[in-house]
């Protein structure tokens, strides 16, 4: 048995593998297909200050090896989260992660200084990039100076770990990473979903009711694997690499181009027990090729 | 009720009419519980376009030979892949997933169960339910026409069948909701499952009449679990997800009624 540690800034994960945000909703769901301290991390649903309602059906669409979604941050706000949902997932033997998402930065700042004195939350995913909500979002995640301002102002008021949840919606997400490294982001983790759409030519309108979403799924892998590499190599603090990932072997490539830990998402739809056989994967695959340490793997891709 | 992650062996591939088959799949081991009105989510095994699972409703559980039914109606890739299953191929199959429907107060209820289309799979086995509890059901289901009409041998083993056909091949010309029975409005209880429209139209009905009534949705789902958020529907409470707080509401929280 190899040593799945993994350092990700200021917070040790037993494993390199969480959860992603608006997949695994509190992890409650999933209680009954898995041991979720089996797994590295949860990255619960997006959580805005207010309640909000999301987008109206559809919000879906089904895409060759993948999926569009327009949920749009459907939650029940921060104090609900803070007063009815923490309370019964802070016992969790695994690190909890609370994915925040404002319209202004005042609001993510009010969102991270309430999550901040959540004793076990250890760190945040600061949402910039999510595509599906009209005003802010993405549109933090897709400016060099927007992303900046809303990290350096949330790093003043929260003192654990802080992840940035970057959009592959830009020209060059490298820029994007080094300004928010720039700003005191403990790590960041890449890709949102792709800005995407979908048609039904028989009836000529639009899938999804917001017509444009996001898509995920393994058709996705391979522009997150080469984002995950461009970041990787272009930033100093932790990469969390996640699109795609299925299987292992697709964990392993991220680790390979340089992602500390990943995190699995749509996967979860199809079989809500893979982030355990990934966790159990990745470990057979380091016992079998020598590897002491998962930290060994990460960045080893040989060019 | 605790979900479970199964393989099923296909046991038999009836293939009801042109568009229709049902699936009859069973465990090595005895199957979970499951409540009429749950679903399953089926994992189409294999090609690009079949990638997530199909939300399934459970047709009828057949405790004596260990079988749980699935009517497919052949609509895309993902059920056409499912009516190609033969016997001893394997389903992966997440279960039992969503609510039930509401049970009748008094064991002297007038009852309609209205289903249309593939609409009629939850009906079949709620309609077993309430017979083997002693309640009766009076089976209204609709179609096109009267190969569109399915199990019905299977419905009548269970309470009174009446069927409208819309080119008047089978029962009474017209729509379900346009059935004769309807007249005298002193049912206490509908259920209804099928094409949006039809449970649009006898929502209206029932609320006309003030009749209890509840309809089971089948929203597009990726999960089914109740952590995508996908499949909501817009009821008095807001969004609420289709495969857990579903899919049976009282249509009184629908926003979608009249």
């Amino acid at each position: 048995m190899a040593d799945l540690t993994t350092q990700l800034g200021r917070v040790q994960l037993k494993n390199p593998v969480m959860t992603a945000s608006g997949t695994f909703g509190y992890g409650t769901e999933f209680l009954d297909f898995m041991d979720l301290s089996r797994i590295g991390g949860i990255i619960v649903k997006g959580t805005t200050l207010r309640e909000r309602q999301g987008n109206p059906y559809p919000r879906m669409a089904e895409t060759p090896s993948g999926m569009l979604n327009a949920v749009g941050l459907q939650n029940k706000g921060t104090q609900y989260f803070i007063e009815h949902i923490y309370p019964d997932i802070k016992d969790y033997d695994t690190s909890i992660f609370v994915n925040v998402s404002g319209s202004s930065i005042e609001e993510y700042v009010e969102i991270a200084e309430k999550i901040n004195e959540l004793d076990k939350i250890p760190g945040i995913e600061l949402n910039i990039s999510c595509p599906n909500v009209k005003e802010g979002g993405m549109a933090f995640g897709v400016s060099c100076p927007l992303a900046s301002e809303v990290v350096k102002a949330v790093r003043k008021v929260y003192h654990k770990e802080l992840m940035v949840k970057l959009s592959p919606n830009v020209t060059d997400v490298a820029e994007i990473a080094r300004a928010v490294e720039y700003e005191g982001a403990d790590s960041v983790s890449l890709i949102n979903t792709l800005l995407g759409m979908a048609v039904n030519a028989k009836t000529r309108k639009p899938v999804l009711s917001t017509i444009t979403g996001g898509l995920s799924g393994p058709a996705v892998k391979p522009i997150a694997l080469r984002m995950v590499w461009q970041v990787a190599n272009a930033v100093k603090i932790p990469v969390v690499g996640l699109g795609g990932i299925m299987n292992a072997n697709d964990a392993i490539e991220f680790m390979l181009v340089g992602a500390s830990a990943v995190q699995i998402g749509t996967a979860s739809f199809i079989d809500p027990a893979i982030s355990v056989k990934i966790v159990e994967g990745i470990n057979a695959y380091l016992d079998e090729n020598g590897f002491v340490s998962a930290r060994e793997i990460v960045g080893a891709m040989e060019v | 009720m605790k979900k479970f992650i199964l393989d099923l062996t296909v046991v038999d591939n009836v293939r009801l009419n042109y568009q229709y088959v049902l699936l009859k799949l069973t465990h090595s081991e005895k199957l979970p519980p499951v409540l009429p009105g749950q679903f399953a989510e089926v994992r189409v095994d294999g090609s690009p376009e079949t990638f997530l699972r199909r939300p399934i409703s459970i047709n009828f559980i057949d405790t004596l030979r260990n079988e749980l039914w699935l009517l497919i109606q052949v609509v895309g890739a993902g059920t056409r892949q499912l009516a190609s299953l033969r016997q001893g191929d394997m389903l992966n199959m997440i279960f039992p997933l969503g609510n039930t429907f509401t049970v009748p107060a008094v064991k002297n209820a007038k009852i309609a169960l209205i289903g249309g289309g593939v609409g009629v799979a939850p009906l079949l086995m709620y309609g077993e339910w309430l017979y083997r509890k002693g309640f009766e059901c009076n089976f209204m289901i609709g179609a096109r026409s009267r190969e569109d009409l399915l199990q019905l041998d299977e419905f009548s083993k269970y309470g009174h069948v009446f069927t409208t056909t819309e080119d008047g091949t089978h029962g009474e010309k017209g729509y379900i909701t346009q059935h004769s029975l309807l007249n005298t409005p002193d049912f206490d209880y509908i259920f209804t499952c099928g094409p949006t429209p039809m449970m649009k139209a006898v929502s209206r009905y029932a609320q006309e009449n003030g009749i209890f009534c509840e309809a089971s949705l089948e929203n597009t789902m990726a999960c089914g679990i109740g952590s995508c958020l996908c499949c909501v529907t817009d009821t008095t409470e807001g969004n609420l997800c289709v495969c857990t707080e579903g899919p049976i509401f009282n249509v009184t929280k629908l926003k979608w009624q009249i």
